[in-house]
């Protein structure tokens, strides 16, 4: 919640400020324009806007992890860390109520610690040492060193002067002390609004797991395995789907018989998400690899057919009637106009199936595998290795996205004729 | 037996939905080898229906087309055509365009080369013939068109209104180069236009088509192609004769609109 507001004020923030100091830098034909709100065309990405959104979730994923990149100020509060104290007021059968001083050592977790010196104080009521991880809690059994046990009837009924009763609780400087059903004191240090590591880790926890992995490997293979074996499984799925999926689409887009044939199939299993067919191909193909590969060949056969079918439909009878008047044959009909037409549409259906693909082979390595990216984070989460979990979604995010700019290249380099018919 | 023949050309179209549109209704026409006929008349009275039988991409209900005594059952590279725009090949550059008949005849570019080179001196695009043809202008664009027709030397050129969507200069350059065309080629050329003006400049022989059922409406035969052939076009349309022929064809085209406007509000 707090971190959605942040959030917010740092957009409205920096828009604002931006507005200010940046007086129209666009100085192009669309600069001119005087109707923007409404004109898609106008509207471009605003780089600043991009840049900052970025150092914004980086800034506060670092401030609410207490990250060393981002400077102390902006931290959020975290949780105490040092000594804690309360004072306590116990009563017993036959003597009057007396008072003793509790210090409890709070430590970040992974250190070792000893409870701090205390000296036993006055009175029958001793002080006590103790220690607490910081995002714990801990039992304080006081009444154990006080010189009348709880067989003489020891209970406390204050904390820092305040009455406390089973059930209830008091809050300190420190934390909150709160008392059991059965007159057990337990301390639970303030957590301040910074996240535990293990629910989420800092950036440069991230990195430097990054950092061991590429260097060691995780559960047998290298990084570079287990992205390159995810990656591979996509390729040769894609590569499958797309080698029976095109000439089925041109058949498809060229005879009555096969488009009888295959348009029922085709509309069927287009609206089926290829993460439905996980069970099914591990019940026929087993969690191997032929199993992955099947299933990412489905989940590319569809799109790559559906993508031929339409580059075929969208090519220009006035083409193929000017080929035909040239005296081109059937052949080369479907050589020099066909396929260079549905090139463009292809493409558009390759990048949209390497998409899927890429998204599939993760869901399917969640389920099961012994390599691949989906694996390493499924694994890692039993374990809550929160940082590995992190670090491989956004290595699979980076490698979906390197995919599709490829694909952008690619299209550029190879159909530059696209949308220019 | 040289030259195009049009028998009894009908053309019906029978709708899904149980009606039926008589498109062309008994057409014959006799075009001697290097005619050039212009084609005008109302929209929609059956003049791209027309070109596309002679075209061979459908086939009449009733009659049959004759080209140098054979009949026609389907294209082929003896009945070239050129298309209003969007009939290239924007995957090619333009100087493959320009040779996609012979290549796909399986010549050699040592015999075509030369032949399509000259094509494009002829129509100016001597400069551009590397260029992607999207990078073109529309007027460009359509001398690649007729350049790459000629290329695959067709005994009949077909024209559906090939200059209808270039702006009017370009369009008096793009006649001037059809005429010249046409006198050093000797080709049989069927021009559809939508422009009296262009029928009367390009036609040495003119037809006007009437709609509903598409048939021939009247015949002329024009002097204007023959005095326009290396000369100024603007000079022949100052012709006394231009005027009142331009006249009397405009009144015909006017009346017919009128009938087919009366009849659909009689209808109505
Ligand atoms: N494929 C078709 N199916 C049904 N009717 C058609 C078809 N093609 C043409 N027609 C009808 O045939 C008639 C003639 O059409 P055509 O396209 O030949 O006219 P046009 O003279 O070329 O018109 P325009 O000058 O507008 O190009 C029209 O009434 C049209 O509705
Ligand atoms: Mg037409």
């Amino acid at each position: 919640m707090i971190v959605f507001l942040i959030y917010i004020a740092i957009f409205v923030a920096s828009f604002l400020l931006v507005k200010l100091l940046v007086h129209r830098s666009t100085r192009d034909f669309t600069a001119r324009k005087t109707v923007t709100f409404g004109d898609e065309s106008a509207v471009r990405p605003n780089r600043v806007a991009g840049v900052v959104s970025v150092l914004t979730i980086f800034l506060l994923w670092g401030a609410f992890t207490g990250s060393k990149w981002v400077p102390g100020v902006l931290h959020a509060p975290g949780p105490f860390i040092g000594d804690a104290t309360f004072t306590y007021t116990a009563e017993a059968e036959g003597v009057a109520p007396d008072d003793a001083t509790v210090t409890i050592r709070v430590f970040p977790v992974g250190e070792e610690v000893t409870a701090p010196e205390v000296a036993p104080g006055e009175g029958w009521a001793k002080n006590d040492a103790d220690t607490v991880g910081a995002w714990r809690s801990g039992l304080v059994r006081v009444d154990r060193n006080d010189d009348h046990g709880r067989d003489q009837g020891h209970r406390v009924v204050a904390v820092n002067g305040t009455p406390i009763a089973p059930g209830g609780e008091v809050m300190t400087a420190f934390g909150r002390v709160g008392m059991s059903p059965k007159g057990t004191l337990n301390f639970e240090p303030s957590k301040g609004l910074q996240m535990e590591p293990i629910w989420l880790p800092p950036p440069e926890a991230v990195l430097a797991r990054l950092r061991e992995i590429a260097r060691e490997g995780y559960r047998d293979s290298t990084l570079w395995e287990h992205l390159g074996w995810s990656l591979f499984r996509v390729i040769a799925g894609f590569f499958f789907g797309a080698l029976i999926g095109i000439p089925l689409g041109y058949a498809m887009g060229l005879s009555d018989w096969f488009r009888g044939w295959f348009d029922p199939i085709v509309e069927f299993m287009r609206p089926v998400p290829p993460l439905a067919l996980i069970p099914l191909v591990i019940i026929w193909a087993g969690i191997g690899e032929p199993g992955k590969i099947i299933l990412l060949f489905l989940a590319a056969l569809w799109i790559m057919a559906i993508a031929a079918r339409a580059g075929v439909s969208g090519v220009k009878i006035s083409k193929v009637h000017a080929a035909y008047s040239l005296g081109a044959s059937k052949w080369q009909i479907m050589r020099h106009v066909i396929i260079p037409n549905s090139l463009p549409d292809i493409f558009t259906g390759a990048r949209v199936a390497m998409g899927v693909c890429w998204g599939t082979v993760v869901a399917a390595e969640l389920v099961a595998a012994e390599k691949g990216a989906g694996m390493m984070i499924m694994v890692a989460s039993k374990f809550q290795l929160t940082d590995i979990v992190i670090m491989g979604i956004i290595l699979i995010g980076v490698i979906g996205f390197g995919i599709d700019i490829l694909m952008r290249l690619a299209e550029k380099a190879l159909v530059p004729w696209k949308g220019r018919g | 037996m040289t030259g195009l023949v049009l028998e009894n050309l009908s053309m019906r179209f029978d709708l899904p939905n149980g009606t039926s549109v008589q498109a062309l209704k008994d057409v014959s026409l006799d075009l001697a080898a290097g005619e050039l006929l212009s084609v005008l008349g109302p929209s929609g009275c059956g003049k791209t229906t027309l070109l596309n039988i002679v075209a061979g991409f459908l086939a009449p209900t009733e009659g049959r087309v004759l080209l140098n005594g054979h009949a026609v059952t389907g294209p082929a590279a003896e009945r070239g055509m050129v298309f209003q725009q969007g009939a290239l090949f924007e995957w090619m550059d333009v100087r493959a365009n320009v040779s996609f008949g012979p290549r796909m005849a399986g010549k050699r570019e040592r015999d075509w080369g030369a032949h399509v080179d000259h094509l494009l001196d002829v129509v100016g695009l001597r400069e551009f013939k590397e260029k992607a043809v999207y990078e073109l202008s529309g007027g460009m664009q359509q001398r690649v068109a007729l350049a790459r027709c000629l290329a695959n030397d067709p005994d009949v050129i077909l024209m559906d209104e090939p200059l209808g969507a270039l702006d009017a200069l370009t369009r008096e350059k793009m006649q001037s180069l059809v005429l010249k065309l046409w006198k050093e080629t000797g080709k049989t050329i069927i021009l559809i236009t939508h422009s009296v003006e262009e029928a009367l400049l390009l036609g040495e022989r003119l037809l006007v088509m009437a709609p509903r059922p598409g048939r021939i409406h009247k015949e002329y035969r024009l002097p204007f192609a023959d005095l326009g052939v290396g000369e100024d076009l603007r000079a022949v349309k100052k012709h006394p004769d231009f005027a009142a022929t331009r006249e009397e064809i405009l009144g015909m085209i006017w009346n017919m609109e009128e009938e087919i406007m009366g009849r659909t509000e009689a209808a109505q």
